[in-house]
Parts: C-alpha cells; sequence; structure tokens
C-alpha cells in the first residue's frame, strides 16, 4: 500500500516545471546538465548556496568516479541530497512524563492544526495527552482548537482571548502533572520573528513552562509551512535564538512546494525535521521521511 | 550576514573606470549579483532569466551618468525595470450594480479572512455599506473568526452553516440586496490550486455572484511556487488583484514579481500586520527596493 506521504506528492508531480528525472534520463552529462539540475534545485526552493553546494559535491564525485552519462548521476544526486539530512529519531517525543512540547512558528504555518494532529495520533497510541490552547490573542484561535478538542475527545486547557499566554501554559503544566498526562501540547500564536515584544513574549512563555516543571519544555518544534522559500532559514533562525529548536516540523507538503529550504535549516540547526504535514485532516501528519522528501524534489514536476 | 547588493557591486565595479559607456563585461558581472539578489528574494528561476536578459539589453553600451558610478548605473537601470514590472497601484473595481462582491482567494493560511476583516474596515470607512460572507465551512472555527473580526470592525456577517459556500455567497447576495449593502466580501477556505473540487468549488461561487474583483491572497514569504500558485487561481477564476500579506516582516517579497510578470495580475495592498488597520496601498518604488533588498540606497539613486 502506498503511504499517505506519497499520495500527498504523488499531485506534485502533475505540475508542469523542472526536469530532474528527465534531464538525467538519457544523455551524457554537459554543462547543460548542471545548468538544468541548478534551475530544477532552485525551483525546490533550496536556495543558490544550498544547490551550489550540491552541485560542487557531484561535480567533485563525477570526476572521481569518472561518470560520463546523466542517469549514473541521478543516483548519486539522491545520496547527497539524503545524506544532508537527519533521519527521523526512533523516539519523536521525550521520555519525560508528562513531556512537555511547545509548538512555535510564524503565522499561519499550521501550528494549531498540527497540534490536533499530534494529539491525535499519540492518544491514538495510547498516551493521555493534553492539549493547551494558549494563543490569547487572535480572533478564534482558542475556538480552533477547541473545536479540534471535541472532535478528538482530548482535555484541553485554554486562555481567555486578551489573558496572559504565559498563566494558561502554566496551568496547563500544573494540570498535566496533576492528571497524569503523558503528552502535553502547548500551542502558541503565530508571530513573525521580527517582532521584538511577541518574541519576547514567546520567551516568557518558555520561562513560565519550566517554573511549573524543571525541564520543561521538553521540546520545542519549528512549525515551518512548506511553501515558503528563502525567509524560512531567518525564520529558524530567529525561533531559535529566543526558544532554543529542538525539531522541525515541515507542514503543506501535499502543496505543489518541494520545501527545499529544509536543507539549510538542518545545516544551520542540526535538529531533526520530526513529522511532515499532508493535509489538513487530523491523520494527515507522518513521521518526517527523508527518501520520501528526497523523492519529492526530484520528482518529474 | 549577507552583503547589501550595492556592496557587492561596488566590488564589482572597484576595478572598473567611473566615467563612459557600461561594457557588456561590466554589465555581465553586475548581473550576477543582480540574479543572486532577485533568486534570493524568492523571485522565480525563470522569471529572473528573463528579467536579467531584459536588463542587460537595456545596460550594455548605456551611458554612466555622471553621479553615478558603474553599479550604481546598473542598480538604477534594474530598479527602474522591476518598478515598471510591478506596475502601479491599482484600486478596487468599485463600479456596477450594488452589491459589488469581493472575493477573497488563496492557500491555506496566507492571510484571507484577515484581509477580509481589513478591507471590511477600510471600505466601511470610505462610507460603503459592507457585508462579510463567512464562506468556508471547513476550518475549524474559521466562521468564528470572521464573525469576532466582523464585530472588531463593526460589520454584520452573514452566516449559515447549512449551507455550502456558493449557497451561502448567493444567500448572502440577496441579503445584501435587500439590506442595501454596496459591497458584499466573500472570504473562502484556504485550497491548494491543485485541489479539483474545491477549485470548482470557487468557479461555482463566481457563476452565482459575479464578482467585481477576486483578490488572491499570497503570503510574502511564498518561495518559488508562488508562480504556479498564481497561475492555478488564474486558470479557474478571473483574478482581478493580488494581496501581498505578512509584508511586515523580512521577507523580500519576490513572489510579487513573479506573478504580476507572469499572470499581469496587479497588485492592489499588502498586508502589514494582524491588527485589522494593518492595509496598506502599495508603492512599487518601496517594492522594488525591498525586493533588490536594498532599502534607502535607492531614494538616493533616483535622485541623481
Ligand atoms: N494543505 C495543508 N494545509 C494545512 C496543513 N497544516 C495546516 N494547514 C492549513 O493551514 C491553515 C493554517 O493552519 P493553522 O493550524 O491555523 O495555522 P497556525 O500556525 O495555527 O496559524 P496562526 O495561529 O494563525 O498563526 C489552515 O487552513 C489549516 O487547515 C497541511 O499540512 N497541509
Ligand atoms: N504579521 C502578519 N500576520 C498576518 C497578516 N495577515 C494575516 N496574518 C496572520 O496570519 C495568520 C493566518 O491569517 P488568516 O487570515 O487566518 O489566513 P487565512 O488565509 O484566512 O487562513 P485559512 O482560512 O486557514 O486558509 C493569522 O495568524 C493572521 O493573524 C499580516 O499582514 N501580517
Ligand atoms: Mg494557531
Ligand atoms: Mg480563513
Amino acid at each position: 500500500m502506498f503511504s499517505k506521504w506519497f499520495n500527498g506528492l504523488e499531485r506534485t508531480r502533475k505540475q508542469t516545471f523542472g526536469r530532474i528525472s528527465s534531464l538525467l534520463g538519457t544523455s551524457e552529462i554537459t554543462n547543460d546538465t548542471w545548468d538544468d539540475l541548478e534551475a530544477a534545485l532552485i525551483q525546490a526552493d533550496m536556495g543558490l548556496e544550498t544547490t551550489q553546494s550540491v552541485i560542487e559535491s557531484l561535480k567533485a564525485t563525477v570526476d572521481k568516479e569518472g561518470l560520463t552519462h546523466a542517469p549514473e548521476l541521478q543516483e548519486k544526486l539522491r545520496e547527497e541530497l539524503i545524506n544532508r539530512l537527519d533521519p527521523a529519531p526512533e523516539s519523536l517525543i521525550p521520555a519525560d512524563r508528562p513531556a512537555v512540547i511547545l509548538l512555535v512558528g510564524v503565522n499561519g504555518s499550521g501550528k494549531t492544526t498540527t497540534a490536533a494532529k499530534l494529539g491525535k495520533r499519540y492518544s491514538n497510541e495510547g498516551l493521555k495527552v493534553l492539549l493547551a490552547a494558549a494563543d490569547t490573542y487572535r480572533a478564534a484561535a482558542v475556538d480552533q482548537l477547541q473545536v479540534w478538542a471535541d472532535r478528538l475527545n482530548i482535555p484541553i486547557i485554554s486562555g481567555q482571548t486578551g489573558g496572559d499566554p504565559g498563566a494558561v501554559a502554566f496551568d496547563a503544566v500544573e494540570a498535566a502533572k496533576a492528571r497524569g498526562t503523558d503528552l502535553l501540547l502547548i500551542d502558541t500564536a503565530g508571530r513573525l520573528h521580527t517582532r521584538f515584544n511577541l518574541m519576547e513574549e514567546l520567551k516568557k512563555v518558555h520561562r513560565v513552562v519550566g517554573k511549573a516543571l524543571t525541564g520543561a519544555p521538553h521540546g520545542v518544534w519549528l512549525v515551518l509551512d512548506a511553501t515558503t522559500g528563502q525567509n524560512a532559514l531567518q525564520q529558524a533562525r530567529s525561533f531559535n535564538q529566543t526558544t532554543r529548536v529542538t525539531g522541525v516540523i515541515l507542514t503543506k507538503l501535499d502543496s505543489s512546494a518541494r520545501g527545499g529550504m529544509a536543507f539549510a535549516i538542518q545545516r544551520e540547526l542540526h535538529v531533526p525535521i520530526l513529522f511532515a504535514g499532508l493535509g489538513e485532516k487530523p491523520e494527515d501528519l507522518q513521521p518526517f521521511d527523508r527518501n520520501e522528501f528526497v523523492n519529492g524534489i526530484l520528482a518529474e514536476h | 550576514m549577507f552583503e547589501s547588493l550595492t556592496d557587492r557591486l561596488n566590488q564589482v565595479f572597484t576595478q572598473l573606470r567611473r566615467r563612459g559607456k557600461l561594457s557588456e563585461a561590466d554589465v555581465d558581472a553586475a548581473l550576477r549579483e543582480v540574479r543572486l539578489a532577485l533568486l534570493d528574494a524568492d523571485v522565480h528561476y525563470s522569471v529572473v532569466k528573463k528579467f536579467t536578459a531584459g536588463v542587460r539589453e537595456r545596460a550594455v553600451g548605456a551611458e554612466v551618468s555622471r553621479a553615478l558610478n558603474p553599479a550604481q548605473q546598473v542598480i538604477k537601470i534594474v530598479h527602474e525595470e522591476l518598478i515598471s514590472t510591478l506596475g502601479e497601484p491599482e484600486r478596487l473595481n468599485l463600479t456596477g450594480e450594488k452589491p459589488r462582491v469581493i472575493m477573497l482567494v488563496g492557500l491555506q493560511g496566507s492571510g484571507k479572512t484577515t484581509a477580509a476583516a481589513k478591507l471590511a474596515r477600510l471600505l466601511r470607512s470610505q462610507g460603503e455599506r459592507v457585508l462579510l460572507a463567512a464562506a468556508d465551512p471547513y476550518r475549524p472555527a474559521a466562521v468564528q473568526q470572521l464573525v469576532t473580526l466582523g464585530g472588531t470592525v463593526g460589520v454584520e456577517v452573514f452566516t449559515d452553516s447549512r449551507l455550502n459556500p456558493p449557497e451561502l455567497v448567493q444567500k448572502a447576495y440577496e441579503q445584501g440586496i435587500k439590506g442595501g449593502y454596496s459591497i458584499l466580501i466573500a472570504d473562502t477556505a484556504g485550497r491548494s490550486q491543485m485541489d479539483d473540487t474545491l477549485m470548482d468549488e470557487l468557479k461555482a461561487i463566481t457563476r452565482k455572484v459575479k464578482p467585481a474583483d477576486i483578490l488572491l491572497v499570497v503570503d510574502s514569504m511564498v518561495g518559488q511556487e508562488a508562480l504556479h500558485i498564481a497561475e492555478g487561481f488564474r486558470d479557474t477564476v478571473t483574478l482581478t488583484g493580488l494581496i501581498l500579506t505578512k509584508m511586515d516582516g523580512d521577507a523580500r517579497g519576490g513572489a510579487a514579481i513573479s506573478i504580476r510578470s507572469v499572470t499581469g495580475v496587479p497588485i492592489k495592498f499588502l498586508g502589514v500586520g494582524e491588527g485589522i488597520d494593518a492595509l496598506e496601498v502599495y508603492d512599487p518604488r518601496r517594492l522594488a527596493s525591498r525586493i533588490l533588498g536594498m532599502g534607502d540606497v535607492i531614494g538616493l539613486i533616483e535622485k541623481a
């Protein structure tokens, strides 16, 4: 059976740009091969720097191994890309109980939906999950998570719109301790990484969680929209500076975008990509699979 | 961190003489830097290629003005070309029978619902009688989000959980006529341009109410896919404008160039914050400078 991941990416193959497979299909390796490869990688949002570094490294391999045919490049390219990504760790959630996870990211990246998806995944696995709606800022953000909690039958601690997100997070950790929760997922408000005050507020939420439970949060997961271009790296840097990021979740990989910025982020942050978001439904979340991800980058566009 | 394009270009030109005509070698050296800047700004690969070819044609042999060095001269040409590609800001099409329908479309999380409230506020302040239609029955609490925002801006929101989006917009339109509203703004659910079912739904809405404006709402942080996203929506409905959101961040917004140059859809507004007043009319000069990553330098060069 094909995975959901495959179905999500399958649709991206209908797109009519880029030529990685076909360009590596037949001919000799020429300058055009490299130009076409560059074009294709850039169009996957890999960025010029990563693209050039991939191409340099492939050129070196071609020289060393005396390759002349383009099809031989295809496997080398796949290996090169896969090796640039850490495999997702065996155990995706920390061993601490309760394990407290903070979901952070820019506006609209998919935090709230991902909180619901994670909640479903781990309650299905038999963990006692608690959700915390700590986005007290955006209109109906609390209602949004509440609807998911009701649908999935997962308990939730909610703030009041306009309330203090730190207080919600604190209450949620206290509740998690008292109730014997295994996994507490704290949804935070979207914020652009350039907004100083909002980033300070996030720092405060992080601190408050640590006060309520030593060692918490055990994970800070950056939720990143795969359609994002070069700005993704700035986002990753800033959130990492504010609240040390321990994992990345790439959402909307079911879109036509390839998510090539993941390479630069992996290289800079050295944290694993944990999950891939592949749709809007609660089951549309899969552990990150670097092979599938690279297949998506290389697929006939 | 990156050097600015100006610094890099100045380095390119340090060995060159200050006056005279720009040679092919001068221009090619400079255009390599420009290409890098545009790709960093997420302008689509193919658009960058066409654009730099156009600039090359104009720049080779161009006289270097007395007040500028060659690097600045190339930037000036690039900047002018970017501005003309971006085009002048365009207004909403506020003509035709009332209520005039404005429909917002775009990917998930791009900022449609927020933009709907911002437009409602703006138009209300211009004396229009505005009604909002909550046509996103899918995303949890999407309707509640619009109702809350409508309350904040003092605009009524039409909702009906029993209706599908085309029916709902139709009903809202009838309500608009009855209630003497001059504008109906329809917020739609986020969707991928590849989702045939949801794209057909958009078409169905436009068959019911014939919008005066269909605005594509695009996140300014979007990467190379911006072009295909815009083409997908354009092939489904008649886009009349673009709203580029989250411009209060530090994304350069190169999507604007890709979309504008390939689809011709004009840019109408910029979203510059989460607040309901954070909507700006866009200025092609400022956006061009931002895409190049050059800020204030441009002002100086323009005056030269
Ligand atoms: N196609 C697709 N859509 C997604 C995915 N994840 C989230 N979305 C959609 O993206 C939109 C934004 O998702 P949210 O979960 O509200 O994002 P958020 O980060 O919580 O947004 P803010 O709280 O406003 O910053 C919604 O329409 C979601 O349904 C995904 O993996 N694929
Ligand atoms: N900083 C900033 N945030 C914005 C801007 N426009 C929208 N947002 C935020 O982006 C997130 C998504 O905005 P929405 O209006 O819910 O987006 P949407 O397109 O309606 O999302 P879906 O209905 O889920 O597809 C929210 O957190 C908004 O507050 C903007 O111009 N600047
Ligand atoms: Mg949210
Ligand atoms: Mg919406």
